[in-house]
């Protein structure tokens, strides 16, 4: 059942992909094997490198393998788990403050427009011993978020990166690396920029002191007490969508012929956008956005019961002699709230059970509500289609 | 006028002697409990579009703040949220009693569920309620058990039931409405909506009219919400929500979910204000559609100083038809809402008042 229908929202740990932890010393390697291994992975790299130089693919790799993952990795008590329980789970973010330290790592796989699993890993694990299955964890990699505590001392926690991404760049050269400059509420802009500054510099001196260079790092200021988290997480889910170019292309002409004043469309579970149109993405109308899907979520949980069987019949009976279905214009939600100031609607349209597209039209053009409803339609229709090639790929 | 240099004015100040008994009209609301058992909370939420966590921002109330709230074009409250703390509360008791408990129509009083000492509140209630009956015998008093939230959920039916026997068998001659309020969900929209909705003076009307309008256009459920708390005034039902049992029409099973709508739109609108850069108390927006293959509902500003919601069952042209007929009904309410309104001027309408 699609989600704005129901009001239905996760809220329990989706736990059904918790298969037995891979961690701690479960494998006893001899020397020989591990230099086996070590041949086997140089190999490896050898033909990645080939395959690279050969085929640049427009989507690359990851999403087509089937589930994308995000590791969580950084410090302990940077807020990897508070970060993944407010995004996936919608956990209010003051009750995050009760989380426990995360012992072993955590999976949850997300059913959504894409599947994608998230990983949480303990912030006291050591990818680097060489017991541990460094393949098994990467091996189907999408992005790696490592979290830094703003508020703490981060020198330990750029170490860190470094060393990962240094031991990482030579077999996964195109995993993105993010950098979740966290817990950034609270400080003032400027100094969050100092810090992210120092961050970066930080780090890419470390990377080209060992000949690291251009390696694909983002670096992104979050909290989870605004929208900041879910933004960045928006941002590095972009990355692993197969045709994003293609969906931002449609929501491009959208919002040309219908002088739209931004476009998002959102995973409405997670309140993620999946892709936006190319003006710049500002904070408040993400808000507002992410805002109205939750009213609209919230009203369809009170109105939406069950009707009686003969209260349908009476309803497709004389004077109308139709179907309910054909009653209605849509089979989705649709939906549309005039704000007072500016006259500027923001309207929302259901594309799929997962995703919702919103918009903020220009100033009074609910008259024309008709017609922006039409061209609406027909972006639906293609996005959906776009969605549907992709699904044949796997 | 002795009497009332000792009151911090804030909202609408007294202003010339002139005014004076023209105010004296009015009902008095008077708010009152014990200090921090969270009156001015409630006050800031529902009048003021506080969020329940703004509130930890407020302080001790000094007195009494007096404050006009506008409703319904010719109700309008003269709110008197009492500060509680015992000094004053012996100050309302003695020096001032005639002044504050005279000509008062509704009191509410709050006890706190956590509180330590309750016989003490008692106490206090029980001096209040004589006080009342002696200066204005046929005020309505209501009674929130406030709080609830504090306690947890499988005691909460018990104690709060026990309470409000006990507090009932000190209530003298009044026959108080108890409910069961926290700020921290639709519990206290329901108490105040239902205290609003027994002061509207022309509600017998108001909720005929929406009756009917509500059966010319086939709506499920017509809601009319006060226009800057979205309390919801009145609602009406359809009864033609046919099951196998004629006599026996369904229901939406979410029984709160007038509450429910008005704490998620007045959410919303907080979004809205930070987003437009507008007041909390302005005007939000005008229209709220939402179309859906299992209901249809919208929301549009009605007239002055209401919005209307409909639920309707799904349906392009039920839905557009729906629409346009609230707008012809709009200005049958209009003149309901605000009977001797022709200027939209304040002065008109205590006019209108006082003839009434």
């Amino acid at each position: 059942m699609p989600v704005l229908h129901t009001g239905r929202r996760r809220t329990k740990l989706d736990r059904s992909y918790n298969g037995p932890p891979r961690q701690g010393p479960v494998r006893h390697i001899s020397p020989a094997q591990l230099n086996l291994e070590r041949v086997y992975e140089q190999n490896r790299i050898n033909i990645q490198k080939k395959d690279a130089t050969k085929a640049p693919e427009p989507a690359p790799g990851p999403a087509a393998k089937g589930k994308p993952r995000l590791l969580l990795m950084g410090q302990r008590r940077s807020g990897k788990s508070s970060i993944s329980s407010v995004v996936f789970h919608k956990m209010p973010p003051n009750e995050t403050l009760f989380l426990e330290s995360t012992a072993r790592i955590q999976k949850d796989s997300m059913h959504s427009f894409m599947d994608f699993q998230v990983w949480d890993l303990p912030g006291q694990l050591d990818f680097m011993d060489p017991s541990f299955d460094l393949d098994a964890i990467f091996c189907e990699i999408g992005a790696l978020i490592w979290v830094i505590d703003a508020q703490d001392d981060y020198i330990e926690a750029i170490n860190r990166l470094n060393s990962t991404i240094l031991n990482l760049q030579p077999s996964y050269q195109n995993v993105n690396i993010e950098v979740f400059i966290h817990k950034v509420d609270g400080l003032s802009d400027d100094y969050k920029l100092d810090i992210q500054r120092d961050i970066m510099q930080r780090i890419q001196d470390e990377l080209s002191d060992h000949g690291v260079e251009n390696a694909p790092i983002t670096f992104h200021l979050t909290s989870i007490y605004n929208h900041s988290i879910f933004e960045a997480f928006s941002k590095v889910i972009q990355k692993l969508i197969p045709h994003l170019a293609t969906l931002e292309a449609l929501l491009n002409d959208l919002c040309r012929s219908c002088r739209f004043e931004k476009a998002y469309l959102f995973d409405v579970l997670s309140k993620i956008y999946i892709a936006t149109d190319s003006s710049p993405v500002d904070m408040p109308s993400y808000e507002i956005c992410s805002d109205y899907i939750d009213v609209i979520v919230d009203v369809s949980e009170i109105y939406g019961w069950e009707r009686p069987k003969e209260y349908i019949e009476f309803l497709e009976g004389p004077p109308w002699n139709k179907k309910l279905d054909d009653q209605v214009a849509c089979k989705n939600a649709e939906s549309v709230i005039v704000l007072t100031d500016m006259k500027r609607p923001i309207m929302l349209r259901e594309v799929n059970q997962y995703l919702a597209l919103v918009a903020i039209m220009c100033e009074g053009s609910h008259e024309k509500m008709p017609s922006v409803t039409m061209n609406v339609e027909a972006t639906v229709t293609g996005l959906s289609e776009v969605f549907e090639i992709t699904k044949h790929r796997k | 006028m002795d009497n009332l240099n000792n009151l911090s004015i804030q909202d609408e100040p007294v202003a010339s002697p002139a005014s004076e008994p023209r105010k004296q009209k009015k009902k008095k609301v008077l708010l009152m409990g014990k200090s921090g058992s969270g009156k001015s909370s409630m006050r800031s939420i529902i009048f003021s579009n506080y969020v329940a966590k703004d509130t930890r921002r407020l302080g001790a109330t000094i007195d009494v703040d007096l404050s006009h709230v506008k409703f319904l074009g010719n109700l309008t409250l003269n709110l008197w949220d009492c500060g509680g703390q015992d000094a004053f509360m012996e100050n309302y008791l003695n020096q001032q009693r005639q002044h504050v408990f005279s000509n008062v129509g509704v009191l509410i009083y709050v006890f706190d569920i956590e509180s330590r000492d309750f016989d003490r509140d008692l106490l206090t209630y029980r001096s209040i309620v004589q006080a009342l009956a002696q200066f204005s015998p046929t005020a309505s008093v209501y009674l929130l058990i406030h709080k609830m939230d504090l306690i947890p959920p499988v005691q909460r039916e018990d104690l709060y039931n026990h309470r409000v026997s006990i507090v009932r068998s000190k209530s003298a001659t009044f026959d108080p409405t108890p409910f069961a309020t926290s700020i921290w969900d639709q519990s206290l929209y329901k108490a105040w909506a239902e205290i609003i909705h027994d002061l509207v003076p022309n509600l017998d009307q108001i909720e005929k009219h929406l009756g009917s309008l509500g059966k010319m256009i086939m709506a499920e459920e017509v809601l009319l919400f006060e226009r800057s708390s979205f309390l919801v005034v009145s609602s009406w039902c359809s009864k033609e929500i046919f099951t196998g049992d004629k006599d026996n029409p369904a229901q939406n099973p979410t029984y709160d979910r007038n509450e429910r709508l008005s704490n998620i739109i007045k959410n919303f609108k907080q979004s809205t204000s930070r987003y437009t850069g507008t007041p909390k108390s302005a005007e939000q927006f005008s229209v709220f559609e939402l179309k859906m293959p299992n209901f249809c509902m919208f929301i549009v500003k009605f007239t002055t100083n209401t919005y209307l919601g409909v639920v309707l069952p799904p349906g392009e042209e039920r839905f557009n038809a729906a629409m346009e007929n609230c707008y012809i009904a709009r200005k049958e309410f209009e003149d309901l809402d605000s009977p001797a309104k022709k200027s939209a001027d304040r002065g008109a309408t205590s006019e209108s008042l006082e003839t009434a």
